[in-house]
């Protein structure tokens, strides 16, 4: 079950936490895998560390030129894209009636924008094909709400509602769109929390911790998987009970 | 018929699986074909795979009969 051996997977802000989790997830489950992100020399390092079946694409999605070049590098590089992962997203967090207009244009750019235009590019080649799985990263923020990221919030909110309705779309050529809502997870992101924040935090996850970039990846293996052909227009929420949804 | 318009009307014929009698020039991919707007974008896809062209959205936007892609390739193909 969940055997990846022969698909072709594209994953964003592969070194981040998550995204690089779920990189290597992929990976052992035999896929061929292009890391994507902003920091070469982390990327060539997993890379080396992959082994075989693994390519370095890097690309900075808040500029509108490199997301274009990106999906075609990745299909020049393995021959072809199954497995879509727009993992990559950045913070730029203020109280609503003090963010500004770059704050909201920039977040908005990276988390929403650019994971459309990536999936634009490569859901011809998966209409082609007539396979493709396209994952997003959203938050559980896209669907609570949380003080101080509106911006993150709607781009994440907005990843979901573009999900299910590409999801209604392509459904019929056997192409999945789902999206995968974090809760709290030990990343560089929820490192930046001080000790008050992460206490408070903790007293509302039934589960009593934070969770892990594998444990994110564990849905993104099922939602890439050909078993998980079923599932499209979903989002699997992974947060130890924070938010049931 | 021209080897174009056979070629498209082939494409079609698979793509669509429809009878090759119903395949004429003045035929709609969606009126008259039962194609859906997703097929039309296949259609497109397909045409600039067999002709080796690239067809613009613009462009392909305008396509909606069988003649309507036969005249375009035949006006852009190689």
């Amino acid at each position: 079950m969940f055997d990846l051996t022969g698909k072709t997977a594209l994953v964003t802000g592969a070194t981040g936490g998550i995204g690089e989790a779920i990189a290597r997830a992929l990976h052992a489950r035999g896929a061929t895998v292009t890391l994507s992100g902003t920091r070469e020399e982390r990327l060539a390092a997993l890379a080396s560390d992959l082994g075989e079946r693994a390519h370095v694409a890097a690309a900075n999605l808040s500029s509108r030129e490199d997301v274009d070049g990106l999906v075609p590098a990745a299909e020049a590089a393995m021959g072809g894209l199954d497995i879509l992962v727009n993992n990559a997203g950045i913070t730029r967090d203020n109280i609503f009636m003090r963010m500004k207009d770059e704050e909201w244009d920039q977040v908005l750019e990276v988390n929403l924008t650019a994971a459309f235009r990536l999936t634009r590019a490569a859901i011809k080649g998966m209409m082609k094909r007539r396979y493709g799985r396209i994952i997003g990263i959203t938050s559980i923020v896209g669907v609570t709400g949380n003080p101080g990221q509106v911006n993150y919030a709607a781009a994440k909110a907005g990843l979901i509602g573009m999900s299910k309705s590409l999801a209604r779309e392509v459904a019929s050529r056997n192409i999945t769109v789902n999206t995968i809502a974090p809760g709290f997870i030990e990343t560089a992101m929820t490192d930046a929390l001080n000790e008050k924040q992460r206490t408070s935090i903790l007293e509302t996850i039934p589960a009593g911790r934070l969770g892990s970039g594998d444990e994110i990846a564990a849905a993104a293996v099922y939602l890439a998987s050909t078993e998980g052909a079923y599932v499209t227009g979903q989002t699997i929420h992974v947060n130890g009970g924070m938010a049931m949804i | 018929m021209s080897d174009i318009a056979e070629r498209v009307k082939k494409i079609v014929i698979e793509h669509l699986g429809v009878d090759a009698e119903k395949v004429t020039d003045n035929a709609s991919f969606i009126d008259d074909l039962g194609a859906d707007s997703l097929d039309n974008v296949e259609l497109v896809m397909a045409f600039e795979e067999e002709f080796g062209v690239e067809i613009p959205d613009d462009a392909a936007e305008t396509i909606q009969t069988v003649g309507d892609a036969v005249s375009f390739l035949e006006k852009n193909s190689a």
